[in-house]
């Protein structure tokens, strides 16, 4: 008979290896997965864990990599602060979209103008875009008690609604003869967000991801604002009797998060992705929560989750191209890749006993 | 089986935990109508003995037998079904329901209501215990609950009454009338099994007491023969010296408390109905009162995390109802809610977390909001040091720790802040009686030095020890203050709310 038997103190050790155990499992299920598919399992396995980083290829899959990682790295790390304090905010999506329209309009309204300034402007009011969405859910909810679950995730649909509307009406390409989507930023230098070093992958919006998962870190060790976010998660009653107000700290929470979302946003509508467009979203807002959760809400584990994320998705995509897997197989790869982490998550706080059946 | 007229025999009962041996080798004899005490500090081994009693617990080695057969109960309706009932320290009531439903809800095969509820008037009349079956228990006192869960035991006519603490819910009064029941039952041949702390109580009541320690059988006794002195030296294990309270003349108030009405944040909570009150530098309030009379609402309007009108609260002349904890406790207010986990500490956290907890304030642990974790860290260790906290290092998590060392880490933490004005609740609430006295000297040091004490607690015998003048809370009102020299059992009870029910009792 197995018994759970609950761990005086959390194990450190099992804290670090059971993400590394849940990759594992992931791949011997996976494998059984894609044999059964047909296919040879190691050849899969190899296609989207090893090609893309060592492979023929790797060159250009290693900046996808960073590429997709680097709006779902900093938009977990906002998220997972909310997530520690208990503040659920599951409208990132929404909030990125907010902060790529609001970043996009100031730097249309100055198209064709140059000027240094033009992209610090536009960064500023992506933030702003993303904060301002998340205010909504916040003030309803410290004024009206409201669920900033809800409220979050259906202001998502209301952002796509405005998304749509951008693209065809106010930010259209005045010279794009009448297609929807606006004028190409990323072919507009002044309000460009390019690859730093070319092929590299790393945007501005990967260099404000690393920054974020460093504040973070610095933020939750060492910052008491830090310690009152993890001590309002923890035990709430305990942080109200330590000064903690709990609404101050939801409006700062989904603010963070917010803010760094419609960041994501900013960074990506003038970089990878070039322009508002009715298919702008892409759902990093809803992954990014995955990362945050297979990150353990945890700076540095969010960004090596952000990169093992990228990675399934980019090996995902090379392995359907190239050994036509299905691509609910890789969904379901991605899912087998949440689910063992979730579960194996047990031992760090819970310690299995192999027990004898007991006689009466 | 030659156990003569002995209702039930315990040989050599064995129980380890990991880690713990919580009974080794305890052996008692109970004879029928016998009142037996079991006498014992927090964590001597009393729950463990008596669950294996009721069946709750499986030994690991020994036997018992009752009425000369042998007795191993898998569960406690097997003990039931043999004649053991056992009233629980905590109830297990709905409040929602009234007293017939929640009786019948513990019965195997409960007969018709109106039947149920003739049955329970006739039982509570019998026994001189009011209660009036029809009534919701979400109305009731805590004495008037405890008198629900002891009629439902003695529907079932039992042979062996169990009573776990039954005391520390009720005003003297209504001790009285329990104390009154218990005689006439032992009367008609009902052996019980009484559990308590309070060696007064069981020298009134008990023909014989066994005394454990350390999960041992250290005495047996017959309690009218020996002082209390001597079973608190007995269970304890060493000679108690009683804290000295201080004697000198108290200074200007630093507490001042005016009007104070707040609705309660909890749900069956009690509000604050118009509290006054004021403590002087120097003096130790001590506040009384039934459990759910309003203690933790006072505690939170005292400590800031409940907000009232401005000038409700004063600390030291300033007025800070409007204000949180963190500014009143730059003021020099300290406090100490009852609950330790998860209100006063944070179980996952390690105990240097903890110390930061409520300590970063007074203790200047940040600079510009970043911590200074060497120095919480050397915080922890002196509260670890100064208060003989038990643990293997301040890394641990608050929830390893025991419960009454886990006390011990908190009250530290608030009397180590300098503090001008203290508030507890519950100082000693589940801490054996070494370290009981320890935390009340460490009280009165505190208030030696200057400070403006309030304890709030229902252990009247440590109200009495420590506190210079006495209130009680009864329903979110507070009595005025008095001096506690002089004061009778009598008047406290009548502060407390003198017997709850009682009209039913004069009616019957």
């Amino acid at each position: 008979m197995l018994i759970l038997e609950k761990r005086p103190s959390p194990s450190r050790f099992w804290q670090g290896a059971t993400p590394v155990l849940a990759v594992a499992l992931t791949m011997i299920a996976g494998g059984v997965m894609f044999a059964i598919l047909g296919k040879n399992p190691f050849e899969a396995i190899r296609t989207i864990f090893w090609d893309p980083v060592f492979g023929e290829f790797a060159w250009y899959f290693r900046g996808q990599l960073l590429v997709k990682a680097g709006p779902l790295i900093l938009i977990a790390v906002g998220l997972s602060l909310g997530f520690r304090a208990g503040i659920w905010n599951i409208g990132a999506e929404g909030q990125y979209i907010m902060g790529a329209i609001f970043g996009a309009a100031v730097g249309l309204a100055f198209y064709p103008a140059s000027g240094w300034f033009i992209f610090p402007l536009m960064v500023l009011a992506g933030g702003f875009g993303g904060w301002l969405w998340a205010m909504i859910p916040a003030i309803l909810r410290t004024k009206f008690r409201t669920n900033e679950i809800l409220v979050s995730l259906l202001l998502v649909y209301v952002a796509q609604s405005i998304l749509s509307s951008m693209a065809l009406g106010a930010l259209r390409n005045p010279e794009g003869g009448g297609f929807p989507g606006s004028r190409n930023l990323s072919q507009y230098p002044a309000a460009a967000n390019p690859e730093i070093i070319a092929g590299s992958g790393m945007h501005w919006g990967v260099v404000a991801a690393f920054i974020a998962v460093i504040a973070a870190y610095v933020l939750l060790q060492r910052h008491i604002l830090g310690f009152h976010i993890r001590l309002a998660g923890q035990a709430p009653r305990a942080a109200r009797f330590a000064g903690v107000s709990p609404d101050r700290l939801v409006v700062l929470c989904m603010g963070i998060s917010g803010a760094l979302a419609g960041l994501a946003g900013l960074f990506e509508v003038s970089g990878p992705a070039g322009q508002i467009s009715i298919d702008f979203a892409s759902g990093y807002g809803f992954t990014a929560i995955i990362v945050a959760f297979l990150g353990r809400l945890n700076p540095l584990g969010i960004l090596l989750a952000g990169l093992l994320m990228a990675l399934t998705y980019v090996g995902g995509d090379n392995a359907s191209t190239n050994l036509g897997l299905p691509s609910a197989s890789i969904q379901a790869f991605q899912g087998m890749l949440l689910f063992f982490l979730l579960a194996v998550d047990l031992l760090s706080n819970y310690r299995i006993k192999f027990l004898l059946k007991e006689r009466a | 089986m030659k156990t003569g007229t002995d209702l039930l025999r315990v040989e050599g009962l064995t129980k380890a935990y990991p880690g713990v041996v919580a009974n080794s080798d305890v052996s008692f004899t109970i004879k029928p109508g016998e009142v037996h005490a079991l006498l014992g500090e927090n964590g001597a081994g009393k729950s463990t003995l008596v669950k294996m009693i009721y069946g709750l617990v499986k030994p690991d080695k020994g036997r018992m037998t009752l009425r000369g057969a042998d007795y191993a109960p898998s569960e406690p309706r097997a003990a039931r079904a043999s004649g053991v009932a056992m009233v629980f320290q905590h109830f297990s009531l709905f409040e929602a329901l009234n007293v017939a439903e929640n009786v019948a809800l513990g019965m195997e095969n409960p007969p018709k209501m109106r039947e149920l509820a003739g049955r329970i008037r006739q039982v509570s009349q019998a026994y001189g215990l009011p209660l009036d079956p029809d009534r919701m228990v979400g109305d009731l006192s805590a004495g008037e609950r405890q008198r629900v869960e002891i009629i439902r035991c003695l529907l079932q006519d039992p042979k062996l009454l169990i009573m776990d603490e039954p005391t520390s819910v009720l005003t003297p009064q209504e001790v009285d009338i329990l104390f009154r029941t218990l005689r006439q039952l032992s009367a008609e041949g009902t052996a019980i099994l009484y559990i308590s702390h309070k060696l007064e109580e069981i020298r009134a009541l008990c023909d014989e007491a066994t005394i454990l320690r350390r999960g041992k059988v250290v005495a047996t006794c017959t309690p009218r023969e020996r002082s209390a002195r001597e079973m608190a030296e007995l269970m304890v294990g060493a000679v108690l010296t009683p804290p000295a309270k201080n004697a000198k003349p108290k200074g200007a108030v630093a507490l001042e408390v005016t009007g104070l009405s707040v609705n309660s944040p909890i749900p069956f909570g009690t509000s604050l109905k118009n509290i006054s009150f004021a403590v002087r530098k120097g003096e130790v309030l001590g506040i009384a009162g039934v459990a759910g009379n309003g203690q933790d609402e006072l505690l939170l309007a005292l400590s800031g995390e409940l907000k009232s009108a401005r000038d409700a609260v004063k600390i030291s002349g300033a007025a800070v109802g409007e204000q949180g904890p963190n500014e009143r406790r730059v003021l020099g207010l300290v406090s100490a809610p009852e609950e330790r986990l998860g209100h006063a500490a944070a179980p996952d956290m390690s105990l240097v977390e903890n110390a930061l907890l409520s300590g970063s304030v007074r203790k200047g642990l940040t600079t510009r909001g970043f911590i200074d974790w060497g120095a919480t860290r050397t915080f922890a260790e002196e509260i670890v040091k100064e208060f003989d906290v038990r643990t293997p290092g301040t890394w641990v998590a608050a929830r390893a720790l025991s419960g009454g060392n886990l006390q011990k880490f908190v009250v530290g933490r608030e009397l180590s802040q300098a503090p001008s004005v203290i508030v507890i609740n519950q100082p000693t609430w589940g801490v054996d009686a070494a370290a009981a006295a320890s935390i009340r000297q460490a009280i009165i040091d505190r208030a030696a030095d200057g400070a403006a004490v309030v304890v709030i607690s229902q252990d009247l015998d440590e109200l009495l020890e420590i506190a210079d003048n006495f209130a009680a809370l009864n329903g979110g009102a507070m009595t005025v203050p008095r001096p506690t020299q002089g004061l009778t059992i009598d008047e406290i009870g009548l502060m407390m709310g003198g017997a709850h029910g009682m009209e039913v009792a004069h009616v019957a």
